[in-house]
């Protein structure tokens, strides 16, 4: 680590990545698997925790090789670096969590897909030293995972009436099943981002009312 | 035969790639506010996929039985110089599928429905005619997709609705009612 984590500017690096870049929710990142493996939250956070292993790994040899890397074919060897970390990841959870491997089945290795993963060494290892590519990769791959669980602990309580496959309501609960269908994913996932557009906006309106009051006084 | 039809009806209506296992959201959400692009999208990745089926079943069958570890970066990296290579091909050949085609086929490259039907393919076990028609049918799943997409996504332009609605949001929820509709199709092999 080349810097110092008290360093306020890399805490910033880290937090921009939980609200107000957040990979989901404000850059519609990362959609595929987002949607596909949110059907349980035990699954959201075993696809989140895959990517950050993925996205920290890949971030910190990007931004340690980057004055070597030719600047023609780097987004092929970027891709050629964040498939070996996620075959890494796949085979790693293959040996130690089965299970979980063959409920995310297909999705890790699509992990490689994952436009937000290019997307930060693109925008950001590339040109950043390690630290502070490392500290980039933490807080997006925690924001991605915020919301991938808010998705899926929503679509496993309302579908299955269920967290973590503890029952929650009862037998009176009659679960909604088509929540843990693909359309839930789809239509839970456009509420989350409605309910964040009408925060941003609120948010957004209250600072403008505070600037005109404060301009009233003079 | 019959198998084939089978695999071809499933990856087009039933497993619809975009509606059922949602791949390649980025340009079903993101390039279909027309019409015709969509359409012409949809043909360009129906092309890409076919290219991909004939590389993985390549690769699978002669190359990668001694060293399966290396699959995912040896499909990524063929796949996407056979597909530059093609595309360097047919601005050569033919200026005017190049037109029609061209500008979508680096972006699609990076898509993961491509990268997906490798590996659905791979997992599945599908040689080469099989995996040819999983490619067609999941390429014409994706272009019906995007052309019910963006018929839904004009019309809507010319609704009346509320400024905090419009954009992804919405696109989402349309998704999701369009995805409960082709769930109606889960029932038509229950035979089989």
């Amino acid at each position: 680590m080349a810097i110092n984590i008290k360093d306020p500017s890399a805490v910033q690096e880290m937090m921009k990545g939980l609200w107000r870049d957040n990979p989901v929710f404000v850059q519609v990142l990362g959609m595929c698997p987002m949607l596909a493996v949110t059907n349980s939250a035990i699954n959201a956070l075993a696809m989140g925790l895959a990517t950050l292993f993925v996205l920290v790994g890949s971030s910190a040899l990007v931004s340690a090789f980057k004055n070597l890397i030719p600047k023609q074919v780097r987004i092929s060897l970027y891709i050629v670096i964040i498939a070996t970390f996620v075959t890494v990841i796949d085979y790693a959870l293959l040996a130690v969590f089965p299970a979980i491997h063959k409920e995310l089945g297909a999705f890790i290795p699509l992990i490689v897909a994952n436009c937000m993963i290019l997307g930060r060494q693109e925008a950001f290892a590339a040109k950043h030293t390690v630290g502070f590519a490392v500290m980039d990769a933490i807080g997006m791959s925690a924001g991605f995972l915020i919301a991938l669980f808010a998705l899926g602990s929503v679509r496993e309580i309302l579908g299955n009436g269920s967290l973590f496959g503890i029952d929650l309501f009862g037998a009176g609960f009659e679960p909604w099943v088509i929540m843990i269908l693909p359309p839930g994913g789809f239509i839970t996932l456009g509420l989350i981002l409605l309910f964040f557009n009408w925060v941003t906006e609120r948010k957004a309106r209250f600072l403008q009312q505070v600037v005109a009051a404060e301009q009233a006084r003079g | 035969m019959d198998n084939l039809i089978w695999i071809f009806v499933s990856a087009m209506l039933v497993n619809n790639f975009v509606l059922a296992y949602f791949l390649g959201l980025c340009p079903f959400l993101g390039v279909s506010g027309r019409l015709e692009t969509s359409f012409r999208l949809g043909l360009a990745t129906t092309f890409v996929l076919l290219i991909t089926a004939l590389c993985s079943w390549f690769l699978n069958a002669y190359v990668l039985t001694h060293a399966p570890y290396l699959r995912l970066i040896s499909f990524i990296v063929v796949i996407a110089s056979t597909v530059q290579f093609i595309e360097m091909a047919i601005k050569k050949l033919s200026p005017a599928l190049f037109k029609a085609l061209g500008i979508f086929l680096p972006l699609i490259t990076t898509n993961c429905a491509i990268l997906g039907l490798a590996i659905f393919a791979t997992n599945r076990g599908y040689g080469f005619a099989e995996g040819m028609v999983f490619a067609l049918g999941a390429g014409a799943g994706f272009t019906l997709a995007m052309v019910l997409m963006a018929g839904l996504r004009e019309e809507t332009e010319i609704i009346d609705m509320p400024v905090l609605v419009r954009g992804t949001a919405m696109n989402l929820i349309i998704a999701g009612i369009l995805s409960m509709a082709f769930m109606g199709f889960a029932g038509l092999f229950s035979s089989t």
